[in-house]
């Protein structure tokens, strides 16, 4: 038998499974593929009443536009800053609670920590910024309160002073992530076998020499994964909460390309130029990605693909 | 494990057991911390709240926040419109996920991998939010529940978590069993595969819940009606601006109105633990299939 009658064979008994798959393939085909298409009006001067074929094409005047605005530099710079702070912080520190979760001998006490860390990642970014607001206000928020008690000054404005946007923001992410984020890595070593454990013991391996070279290096390929996962990410810090956190006072710090994408395009109906900048930042970002995916599968033999 | 706890402990591990215990007791202490405040406040004399006199206990209880809180409209509108995109939302993409996840998990269908690579393409590359905007806006699908049910429902993320639980869990005999019998795909999907699959489908009904419930940039984005707004769009409202909004009567009273003003911050508390009680609540229900679920997320990635 041939294998294209072989295929032949299998499509025709299987069809009931392409159907299956057509719901999943219009919806990614209509919100995910469709607005490609739509990628197009980054090269064209779009205006909505000539649609996207008939508007007339401008090469790459949006680009060049974007380039030369005056705040370019600041918005890379902080979408950067950002973006390379939440992964500094970030990233080791759920390895770090995993790591001290594991460690825990009291199963129910395990359980309760995990419980615990877990449930800020259940809070809405609207309410956590709300939260944040309340609590670190300048007269009544609590924050402030303790920190009069350790002699501060208690009126100090840590969501309006720019100054302090940064570490707000990374910080309240860390806060509410993670715990969750730990759970892969604890996932990943519930896997490390406890004889290795017990002859690294009977070796005279100490607890922490036992981390550092047993479970650490079991987790080592799930780390490197997601590190190649944050760093395709590193220009697309989310708009959902620096919107949120946004304010008059804070904008030459807070401005990320995400939310110039959003007061570019839905406020100022710039359309052209608002698809320009996130294609710009869409592709800087897929090769930032295939770039780190290389070299870590050079490197260390990992990758994601 | 009892054994060893018998046997000398070394002073290292010692040291290293203090460290990470006050680690820990640390990471809990600030996570559990505000939240922990946010609950006692919300129960307490908008006096003590506003001078900052509220620490550890709850002081002056009363429920007046909540009475102000349960009185808005906009809260009871949006908690409704919020529970009917949850829903939906939710019974709708599982639905979606499961039979996509399943048909990408069989060996013998052809082109399975031409179809996991272009939906995984679309995880590291997307259109952007203004091609986005016009391809809704040439549904007519802008400012319509339906958008509201649809956003968010289906991910590719979730597609691989199911496809490589069912890859791991399903095996080929089971299948080649059931043929034999003449159990056709459907029935197979439908008799075997589905109540054998309760762990990922509980895994993924909170991943999907949760973006329903906490998503609020689309609505910001794509909603123009307020009857529609989901609750997240009014919280926003209520938490963010710089005045307490919340208006439950035209107060025409002076003093009342003060009164009114003086309660904002309770309000506020009151309004935080309304909104996100119910969705920390489903999570204990869920939490035995969970770490069981990610894992294999993350190994098949």
């Amino acid at each position: 038998m041939t294998q294209r009658k072989k295929t032949l064979i299998l499509m025709k008994r299987n069809w009931v499974l392409y159907l299956f798959l057509l719901p999943a393939v219009i919806y990614i085909g209509t919100f995910m593929y469709a607005p490609m298409y739509g990628l197009i009006i980054a090269f064209k001067d779009f205006t909505a009443s000539k649609g996207i074929m008939g508007s007339p094409w401008a090469g790459m005047k949006w680009f060049t536009t974007f380039f030369h605005t005056p705040r370019f530099w600041q918005i890379l710079g902080n979408t950067l800053a950002i973006s390379l702070y939440s992964l500094v912080v970030g990233f080791p520190l759920p390895i770090i609670l995993a790591l001290i979760i594991n460690n825990i001998n009291n199963l129910k006490f395990k359980k309760f920590t995990q419980t615990v860390t877990y449930m800020p990642y259940f809070i809405s970014t609207v309410v956590l910024v709300g939260m944040m607001s309340v609590l670190f206000s300048p007269r009544s928020g609590v924050i402030n309160t303790l920190l009069s008690y350790l002699g501060g000054s208690g009126d100090t404005f840590f969501m309006g002073e720019s100054k302090y946007f940064r570490h707000m923001y990374v910080w309240s992410g860390v806060w509410q992530n993670m715990g969750w984020n730990s759970i892969i890595y604890i996932a990943a070593l519930t896997g490390v076998s406890q004889e290795l454990h017990e002859a690294a013991r009977i070796d005279g391996a100490n607890k922490l020499q036992r981390i550092l070279h047993v479970d650490i290096p079991a987790i080592l390929p799930t780390m490197i994964i997601l590190l190649i996962m944050n760093c395709g990410n590193v220009l697309s810090v989310g708009y959902e909460k620096v919107y949120l956190l946004q304010n008059d006072l804070n904008t030459p710090v807070s401005e990320v390309i995400s939310t110039y994408i959003y007061k570019m395009g839905l406020q100022q109906q710039r359309y052209s130029y608002s698809t320009a900048i996130g294609l710009f930042n869409n592709v800087i970002n897929f090769l930032v990605l295939v770039t780190v995916n290389k070299i870590s599968n050079k490197v260390s033999g990992t990758g994601l693909f | 494990m009892k054994k060893r706890s018998k046997m000398q402990v070394s002073w290292d591990d010692r040291v290293f057991d203090i460290v990470t215990w006050a680690f820990l007791l640390f990471f809990i202490v600030i996570v559990m911390y505000p939240l922990y405040f946010v609950v006692i406040a919300s129960f307490s004399d908008p006096m003590y709240v506003n001078n900052g006199q509220l620490v550890f206990l709850p002081k002056g209880i009363t429920l007046m926040g909540y009475r102000r809180v349960f009185m808005d409209k906009r809260i009871l509108s949006g908690y409704l419109n919020t529970l009917i995109y949850t829903g939906c939302g939710t019974v709708f993409g599982v639905c979606v996920t499961m039979l996509a996840g399943y048909s990408l998990s069989r060996k013998d269908l052809p082109g399975r991998n031409i179809i996991m690579m272009l939906f995984v393409f679309t995880m590291y590359f997307s259109g952007g939010m203004i091609p986005m905007y016009l391809v809704v806006k040439s549904l007519n699908l802008v400012n319509t529940r339906l958008l509201m049910v649809l956003l968010g429902s289906v991910s590719v993320y979730n597609i691989i978590i199911t496809r490589s639980f069912l890859a791991g869990n399903m095996s080929d005999d089971l299948l080649d069993a059931a043929r034999i019998d003449g159990c056709g795909n459907a029935r197979f999907f439908v008799s075997i595969v589905l109540p054998l699959s309760k762990a990922i489908v509980a895994v993924i009904a909170l991943y999907i819940a949760v973006v329903h419930w906490n998503s609020y940039f689309n609505a910001m984005i794509f909603m123009t009606d307020e009857g529609k707004y989901p609750l997240q769009l009014y919280l926003r409202e209520i938490l963010l601006s710089a005045t307490t909004t919340i208006n439950t009567t035209t107060e025409t009273d002076p003093e009342a109105a003060m009164r009114l003003q003086q309660m904002g911050q309770v309000i506020k508390y009151g309004v935080i633990v309304v909104s996100t009680v119910p969705i920390i609540c489903v999570y204990p229900f869920v939490q035995k299939y969970f770490v069981k679920g990610v894992m294999i997320g993350s190994v098949k990635g």
